[in-house]
């Protein structure tokens, strides 16, 4: 059994594909929380007590919930929206919580604003320049997320929850699998079920700007 | 063709940067007459690029996504060089290929667009540079069109390797020095266009992007020849104002001293009997929408 365990970094420049290192993806109704594989109930109240406990706690919406392609797509979006508002009401004085869209996925170089947008192809330039301390990505084609995850991990000490539709990430801190509305919406009801009850990282907290 | 895939999930309208929001609102994206007219007006497709200031591949650059007839169902493949700086910036989808391979790789996309979207028009444009087109790729550029492959072919001719500092590439000019080649070219400036049409292609132009209506013009042309009947190829000079020691504002000079009559980018169009005859057809059909426009519009 492997000893690897996915955790907030920065590791390194490069850091290894966590399934590179025996980091395996949960099976349907589990998730995997730093590379251990749990009941998805129980990554529901870590992703919740993570989100409570961050400075800057951050969606990333994808193309997938960005853009309606269909009904279904927009439905997400709706339980993303709800999720936030969720979370807003949720956190303490002192946290910020943010919405950051991922529009797509061209290389911006130099144009990206880190404010208003992040890219794939370097997400550490918005985790950097807002202070992110936790964000879960929803939305996002699994190759760029794999991608923007360990850049992640790389080099910023962001905790990092994938949302993902399809098997889950190895490269996220915590994934879920097989994302539904439903399932976006199970999570805010964690998040207001915890409230009150975690204490958050304020000021003098380690964050995401991690040089 | 419409914006119907291109919208924007209502509950996150707000998040989304204001770029893809006016594009959503105000690109040109399914109006059947866009064209250059529209640049001013509308969105375009191109954000800021990343090319030199006052270069003219820019221009070609705003003339030829301004003038695409289906810019929602098109891909462009794109080669190593000064274009592939600029593709992160364009609002169509894009492949980036590498070097010289182009024109293998649009081959591949159109069969596989057909085949994938057998009931929807889907346009491949290939933009690629006079060293992918004509030097290292051009056994690609050759096979594509003795192949037949329906799709349309753009060469930025600058004459030389732009973005590597200025070597000989087979579309320079004879006698010409450039930085990296100091003893001058040896022999003529390859004539492509000429081998295209031996080739092949149905429609040949060989032109600069000094006017913008004659740019649109033969791309929409080329396009839609393209996909009706055979290869197209377009041949626009832009030349490249650093490596000829021009300033910024000498491009547009540049093009328009180059496509005199006597000069190496005079204006020069080949088109096959069947792409006349499908040019006839769209120009009647053309006539007769506005007419029925002109006539609706009389009565309201």
């Amino acid at each position: 059994m492997t000893q690897y365990r996915v955790l907030p970094g920065p590791e390194h420049f490069l850091p290894p594909a966590a399934a590179s290192m025996g980091i395996y993806l949960p099976n349907p109704g589990e998730a995997h929380i730093n590379g251990v594989i749990v009941p998805e109930e129980k990554a529901y109240e870590e992703a919740a007590r993570q989100f409570l406990s961050a400075q800057v706690p951050t969606i990333f919406p994808g193309p997938l919930v960005l853009w309606a392609w269909n009904e279904k797509a927009a439905k997400k979006a709706a339980a993303v929206r709800s999720l936030f508002e969720t979370l807003k009401e949720c956190v303490q004085p002192g946290q910020k919580p943010m919405l950051i869209p991922m529009p797509d996925y061209r290389p911006k170089y130099p144009k990206i604003n880190p404010e208003v947008e992040i890219n794939p192809n370097h997400p550490n330039l918005t985790i950097w320049h807002n202070k992110i301390d936790c964000c879960m990505f929803i939305g996002v084609h699994c190759h760029q997320a794999n991608l923007s995850l360990k850049i992640i991990r790389g080099g910023t000490s962001c905790y990092t929850v994938a949302m993902c539709a399809q098997a889950g990430h190895e490269d996220a801190m915590l994934s879920f699998r097989d994302a539904t509305v439903e399932k976006i919406l199970k999570l805010g009801e964690w998040i207001r079920k915890l409230k009150g009850t975690v204490k958050p990282r304020l000021a003098a907290a380690k964050t995401g700007a991690s040089n | 063709m419409s914006k119907e895939r291109i919208k924007i999930s209502p509950d996150l309208y707000d998040i989304m940067p204001s770029d893809y929001q006016d594009l959503v609102q105000s690109a040109t994206y399914g109006k059947e007459d866009r064209g250059w007219k529209d640049i001013g007006t509308s969105k375009e497709l191109i954000e800021q690029h990343s090319l030199c200031a006052g270069c003219p591949e820019s221009m070609a650059f705003r003339y030829i996504l301004a003038s695409l007839p289906n810019p929602e169902d098109t891909v462009m493949v794109g080669s190593t060089g000064c274009t592939s700086l600029v593709f992160p910036m364009v609002a169509v989808h894009n492949i980036h290929s590498l070097f010289g391979n182009q024109n293998a790789i649009a081959s591949g996309l159109k069969r596989a667009l057909s085949v994938r979207f057998p009931d929807r028009v889907k346009d491949v444009v290939v933009l690629a540079g006079d060293g992918a087109t004509v030097d290292i790729g051009l056994d690609m550029t050759l096979q594509a069109w003795f192949r037949q492959e329906k799709f349309t072919t753009i060469c930025f001719d600058n004459e030389l390797y732009a973005n590597t500092g200025g070597q000989e590439s087979g579309l320079m000019q004879k006698g010409f020095v450039a930085k990296m080649a100091p003893v001058g070219k040896l022999f003529d400036k390859v004539r492509l266009p000429e081998i295209a049409r031996e080739s092949g292609c149905h429609y040949v132009v060989n032109c600069t992007v000094s006017k913008p209506s004659l740019v649109e013009k033969v791309i929409r042309n080329s396009v839609l020849i393209a996909r009706e009947i055979g290869p197209t190829y377009i041949q626009l000079y832009t030349p490249c104002i650093l490596e000829i020691g021009k300033n910024s504002m000498e491009g547009l000079q540049e093009m328009r001293d180059s496509e005199k009559p006597t000069e190496r980018f005079a204006y020069k169009e080949y088109v096959s009997e069947p792409a006349k005859q499908l040019l006839a057809e769209l120009a009647a059909k053309d006539k007769e929408r506005k007419a029925a426009a002109k006539q609706l519009a009389g009565k309201a």
